[in-house]
């Protein structure tokens, strides 16, 4: 019996701090623009997250984008040469111009997320 | 109740022959998934290595579902393995968990084929597209009514290890469809949000298959040593519960520079803290627990669960020290985090799982196999260690040149000699595996017909 207790309180526990998290626990000020979306669509559908994080989720061999708009020595014009045109181990994607702002709208909103 | 193993009541072999045939698409999962790691991890080596269609983005991907698909597919056989044993009576159906395998079989298939035509869902570790979920969560129910229908008449007086394998079914079928509620507009037009619950999906669903995987452990452990107590004494049931709350809320120290709620921090900080007692248990208990004589006939499997608790030990020390916020500041985002990842899915769960299927078939060996064996487990004891250090080297790398805000180029420069150790590490690495899930292959098709 005092099995079923603790495990019945440990998934109530576990059911309020779920929703607390899926709500107020992760609201925050800052809203995606469409343009946005669809580069965040775009980002998923060329599986950028398997180089780059994004606040620490992501694979290793490329850096963490989440702060690369604002970052000294980095930045939108970096961000955006470095999209359309590959790097030394970043894949050429041979993006449209329009392709390249949408991720880089992402990667601005992402940016913008970075206090609460 | 009866828990000793009949390995050879002829009414139990069309259920051990299923149960056979996830051990070995899950070798098959395993052998597939080092090759593909050791091709992406050759990009490390070999910078202009070919890009087409063995390019990162593709062999990444592969190589950590495949893992994943190896440690489901074999902790599912070892399960339905056990339970007839455990409950005293034949799988509740048998051609429910034939459909079971050709619908996870499917799974993988399909999954892979769509890695390959560039099919991503984008998603960090669950890369397939979402769709696929649908039929995951129908075997996995199918997975469930059976073990449920099975062990029903020991549900009441339930070993621990019967909790922990319930406890792995209900979560990873909870953090599953977790895991795809970015599919929602709430979740997918918040950035915080989104990462937060990923985290937290992708966290419990380790946890979820740990519990298996421990709980087969355990199970086999019992038998080996002779200790009838172990699945009922107090001590194990306080872990079983300590594990479980780990598995619920120590996610967060993973989204410590997520800029969530503040206490979403405080919470998974004390949480990880509690692992110290997990440490202090087993140094506590490491002389007695090495000077435990396994029975004669489980030699090998003992030797796989030892070599595991040396991983357990690592991984643990290493887990606790990245939980430290001020530590964990600069390791975030680095190798030392894919240290802790390996280390764990090869050192700790795929050595129990490798523990698990010798113990079911170390009766029936030959004796050369065993020694075969023996020398694949040794190359991976061995050739892990210098993996595991090499990326945790990278790491430190890592964070030091970006904490002087280094570019990244030179940030990989100063990382590569430890990266080319990890690829020539990996190269043995592969082999041990390789010889080991061979062999396995090779027993389980000889003896019985799969
Ligand atoms: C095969 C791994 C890989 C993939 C996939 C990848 N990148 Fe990169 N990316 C890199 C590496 C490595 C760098 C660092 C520059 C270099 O060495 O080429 C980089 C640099 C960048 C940069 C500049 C930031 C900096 O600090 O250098 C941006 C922006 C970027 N990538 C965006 C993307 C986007 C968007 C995608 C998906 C369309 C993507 N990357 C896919 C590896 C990758």
């Amino acid at each position: 019996m005092k099995k079923v207790a603790t495990i019945s309180i440990l998934l109530v526990l576990y059911a309020a701090y779920s929703s607390w998290i899926y709500t107020s626990g992760t609201a925050i000020a800052a809203t995606m623009t469409t343009e946005a979306m669809r580069g965040k669509q775009l980002w998923q559908r060329l599986n950028c997250q398997t180089c780059h994080q994004l606040y620490g989720l992501g694979g290793y061999m490329g850096p963490d984008l989440t702060t690369v708009i604002t970052d000294k020595g980095r930045g939108a014009a970096y961000a955006r040469g470095m999209m359309l045109s590959g790097g030394r181990q970043m894949p050429n994607y041979h993006l449209s111009v329009q392709d390249a702002d949408m991720l880089l709208a992402y990667l601005s909103y992402v940016n913008g997320t970075q206090s609460r | 109740m009866s828990t000793a193993l009949n390995h050879d009541n002829p009414n139990t072999m069309k259920q051990k022959a299923i149960a056979n045939r996830f051990i070995v698409l899950g070798f098959a999962c395993l052998l597939l998934s080092i090759s593909f790691g050791l091709i992406a991890s050759f990009k490390y080596l070999i910078p202009n290595f070919p890009d087409d269609i063995l390019s990162f983005q593709h062999t990444r991907p592969l190589h950590v579902f495949l893992a994943v698909s190896w440690i489901f597919a074999a902790v599912t056989g070892i399960i339905y393995r056990y339970i007839p044993d455990i409950s005293g009576r034949p799988l509740y159906s048998v051609p429910l968990a034939k459909t079971h395998f050709s619908l996870q079989l499917a799974t993988i298939v399909i999954a892979v084929s769509g890695f390959f035509t560039g099919h991503f869902s984008g998603r960090e570790y669950l890369e397939f597209p979402p769709w696929i979920t649908v039929i995951i969560i129908l075997y996995w129910i199918m997975f469930v009514t059976n073990f449920v229908l099975t062990v029903k008449p020991v549900l009441k007086t339930a070993p621990v290890y019967v909790w922990m394998w319930c406890t792995g079914l209900l979560f990873f079928l909870i953090t599953i469809v977790e895991a795809n509620l970015w599919l929602l507009p709430h979740f997918n037009n918040n950035i915080v949000r989104d990462i937060t619950v990923q985290w937290k999906a992708n966290g419990s669903m380790v946890g979820a298959w740990n519990m298996l995987i421990y709980g087969s452990t355990m199970f086999a452990m019992q038998q080996i040593t002779g200790d009838s107590k172990m699945g009922y004494n107090k001590i194990s049931f306080a872990f079983y519960f300590l594990g479980l709350t780990n598995l619920m809320f120590n996610w967060g120290h993973h989204t410590y520079v997520v800029p969530a709620h503040p206490a979403v921090k405080q919470v998974a900080y004390i949480i990880s803290m509690t692992e110290l007692a997990f440490l202090a248990n087993i140094m506590l208990n490491w002389r007695a627990n090495f000077s435990k004589k396994p029975i004669e006939a489980y030699r090998l499997s003992f030797l796989f669960f030892r070599a595991a608790d040396i991983w357990v030990l690592l991984n643990l020390i290493l887990a606790i020290a990245i939980s430290i916020p001020y530590i964990n500041q600069y390791t975030h985002g680095t190798q030392i985090t894919v240290a802790h990842a390996m280390g764990a899915t090869i050192g700790i769960n795929s050595l129990l799982l490798m523990g698990s299927v010798t113990f079911l078939f170390e009766k029936q060996m030959k004796s050369k196999w065993n020694k075969t064996i023996l020398r694949g487990l040794r190359a991976i004891h061995v050739s892990l260690l210098f993996f595991w250090i090499s990326l945790i080297g990278a790491g430190v790398m890592r964070a030091v040149a970006l904490y002087q805000h280094y570019y990244f180029a030179q940030v990989s420069k100063r990382m590569l000699p430890f990266l080319q150790l990890f690829s020539m590490s990996g190269i043995f690495l592969a082999i041990g595996i390789g010889v080991v899930s061979y062999m396995f292959i090779k027993v389980i098709s000889s003896h019985i017909s799969i």
